[in-house]
């Protein structure tokens, strides 16, 4: 795309996805807009006209607000923490040459192809079940209290459940770098005396900062809207009402149109000051 | 001190001998040239002394101590790689730092080495800069200098120049000798390039398929080249070999003839061979004239001090100097 004459193609060429995608983006968001600022109640009188601030002042001032975005930022933030510790784990150690590869790769993949409802389905009824689950058998074996998970380990939970289903993509992702790692570095590490500790610490982990990078930022985009998780779990009870939660109880539940779409503002705010607090801390390493 | 023995040290990678058993000596404060066809297991045989590849069978003293076993890092001994396998993330000054710290070493000791090495090696002013932002001749010059703050007990190279252009090379081969000089410190270099292994060695060890064929100064091996293979590889350009009556006559098998050790003449009947030019290379220092058709071999090469007007197609006779004459027997042994 060096001359005028090709990057006056080129813009051609990509207007109609432009209009397109900004199309796409821009009629919801300004729907959005639009009804945060209208009393819009669909089983109660449908739109009830103009309501200037209202909405916006209504959803934060509700004893609900702030408790809704502590929890969104412990589930991201908890979710964050796990998926790349242990993916770092998980993505040394099928580094190694190890037997069955292969079939252990797969498995390490395979959460990822599961719906979050089933898995979350499956997590609640046959591991986290009080009474028939997995893990009450496990207690029970060690002749321990069997843990009520979803009363009382609620948002633990969650995070275990969404966890377990992003694991596999930071695994993925912090593999592939590790396997771009240049052996012969590691080698001269360990000719200047570096133990296995020094090495990770000072040669593998750095070079996996540009894809934890990546990982964290492409995660954070997706971990702020979980729903589906707390949906067929909690439903948003013992503390794990989200701000995504909170906005579909606003909308659905109370048929607040106007409300939820004020949440929903706010829900875009959260995320571009979340995206931008973690471009600060971490996009550096994008740039080197 | 810096003495490096291998007793029938061989390596096998799954039913693949490499290396086959093999001895080898390295002196203290020798300068050691590996030199061989590639894929022959130079690197191979570095990586064995490094501890970076385990031995199959056979041992290895270091300074008269048993380091088959040992891990790399105890063994003292710091390598130079062929990519040089900088820190990309860590700056030029924490690179160099790197061993010293692992070594847990004092911070103002490790900063007086630091300088120290840089100022040797002409770095002072790229210490804060990263690997990515330097030259090709300054990554190799980093690489060298944390190989030197270590003050190792013998530096092993992987073919440290082949990146490098042909200008740069010829520098950084002159300070690396200078620096063995200095240091007197045991140095194995793994080359490819005749030049690099003929000035730099005190010893060159030629490898061909995991075997030694012939170690010695380069003179010697110049001069009385063991066999047909070390003939041909020592030199260039390569020693003639001459095989067929020509070499009968001779009572050997194949002679061989060192371009320098044939006498050109463009009169009729000067020379006792005959054949006509291919090819007259120019250097002005020299002139290298490729001469075919001589029934022989294929190519003659003749090398003439200074310029001759030879061109292709002119006809020319040939004369070897006799007592410069190398006698191989059917199994490619020399005759004495
Ligand atoms: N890890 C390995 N597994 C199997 N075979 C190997 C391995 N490393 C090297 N080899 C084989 O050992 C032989 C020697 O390799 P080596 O790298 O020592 O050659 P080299 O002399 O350094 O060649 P070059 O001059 O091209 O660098 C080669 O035939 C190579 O294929
Ligand atoms: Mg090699």
């Amino acid at each position: 795309m060096a001359t005028r004459h090709s990057r006056a193609a080129a813009r051609m060429m990509m207007a109609p996805a432009v209009v397109l995608l900004l199309g796409w983006m821009l009629v919801p968001l300004t729907m959005t807009l639009w009804f945060s600022f209208r009393r819009y109640l669909p089983m109660r009188g449908g739109d009830l006209g103009w309501a200037g601030f209202d909405n916006y002042v209504r959803f934060v001032t509700s004893s609900t607000f702030w408790p809704s975005i502590q929890a969104t930022l412990i589930i991201v933030g908890g979710v964050l923490v796990v998926t790349v510790v242990l993916g770092v784990l998980l993505a040394l150690l099928l580094d190694q040459p190890l037997w069955g590869q292969g079939i252990v790769r797969i498995l390490v993949i395979a959460p990822f192809f599961v719906m979050p409802t089933v898995s979350a389905l499956v997590w609640k009824n046959m591991f986290m079940d009080p009474v028939n689950g997995l893990f009450a058998h496990l207690w029970r074996f060690f002749g321990a209290e069997p843990v009520a998970w979803m009363s009382e380990a609620s948002l633990q939970s969650i995070i275990m459940i969404v966890s377990w289903q992003w694991l596999p993509f930071a695994t993925l992702i912090l593999l592939t770098a590790i396997q771009s790692l240049d052996r012969e570095q590691l080698e001269a590490a360990e000719m200047d005396g570096a133990g296995p500790l020094s090495r990770f610490a000072h040669i593998i982990l750095p070079h996996l900062s540009r894809a934890v990078t990546v990982v964290i930022l492409i995660q954070t985009i997706f971990l702020l809207s979980v729903f589906a998780e707390i949906f067929v779990t909690t439903q948003g009870s013992f503390g794990t009402r989200t701000l995504t939660y909170l906005i579909y109880q606003r909308v659905l539940e109370s048929q607040n149109v106007g409300l939820g779409s004020a949440g929903g503002v706010y829900a875009i705010i959260l995320a571009n000051i979340v995206a931008i607090f973690l471009m600060r801390i971490v996009g550096k390493n994008l740039d080197a | 001190m810096g003495r490096i023995v291998l007793e029938q040290v061989t390596k096998r990678f799954g039913d693949v001998e490499v290396i086959p058993p093999l001895d080898l000596t390295i002196e203290d404060g020798e300068f050691a040239v590996f030199v061989g066809p590639s894929g022959c297991g130079k690197s191979t045989l570095l990586r064995l002394i490094a501890g970076l590849e385990d031995v199959t069978a056979g041992r290895i003293l270091i300074d008269d101590a048993d380091a088959t076993n040992m891990p790399p890092a105890r063994r003292r001994l710091a390598m130079v790689f062929q990519s040089y396998a900088l820190y990309p993330h860590m700056s030029v000054r924490r690179n160099i730092a790197f061993p010293l710290r692992m070594a847990g070493m004092d911070k103002a000791e490790i900063e007086r080495r630091v300088q120290a090495a840089a100022a040797a090696l002409n770095l002072t002013d790229y210490l804060d800069r990263r690997p990515g932002q330097l030259s090709g001749g300054q990554r190799q010059r980093v690489a060298i200098g944390r190989a030197i703050v270590r003050e190792p007990t013998a530096f092993l190279f992987d073919e440290p120049l082949s990146n490098l252009d042909a200008a740069l090379r010829v520098g950084m081969r002159l300070e690396i000798s200078e620096m063995h000089k200095r240091l007197r410190t045991t140095m194995i270099y793994v080359t490819h390039d005749q030049v690099e292994a003929m000035t730099m060695a005190d010893k060159i060890v030629v490898l061909h398929a995991g075997r030694i064929e012939q170690a010695g100064s380069p003179l010697d091996l110049y001069r009385t080249p063991r066999n047909r293979f070390v003939a041909g590889f020592i030199g260039s350009p390569r020693m003639n070999l001459i095989e067929g009556e020509e070499a009968a006559r001779h009572g050997a098998h194949a002679i061989g003839v060192r371009p320098e050790d044939i006498t050109l003449s463009r009169e009729e009947g000067g020379g006792i061979w005959s054949g006509v030019v291919g090819v007259a290379e120019h250097l002005g220092s020299d002139t290298f004239v490729h001469v075919h058709e001589t029934g022989l071999a294929e190519t003659l090469t003749v090398r003439v001090s200074g310029e001759t007007p030879c061109t292709h197609g002119d006809r020319v006779w040939l004369t070897p100097r006799e007592e410069a004459i190398h006698r191989f027997d059917a199994a490619g042994m020399r005759i004495e």
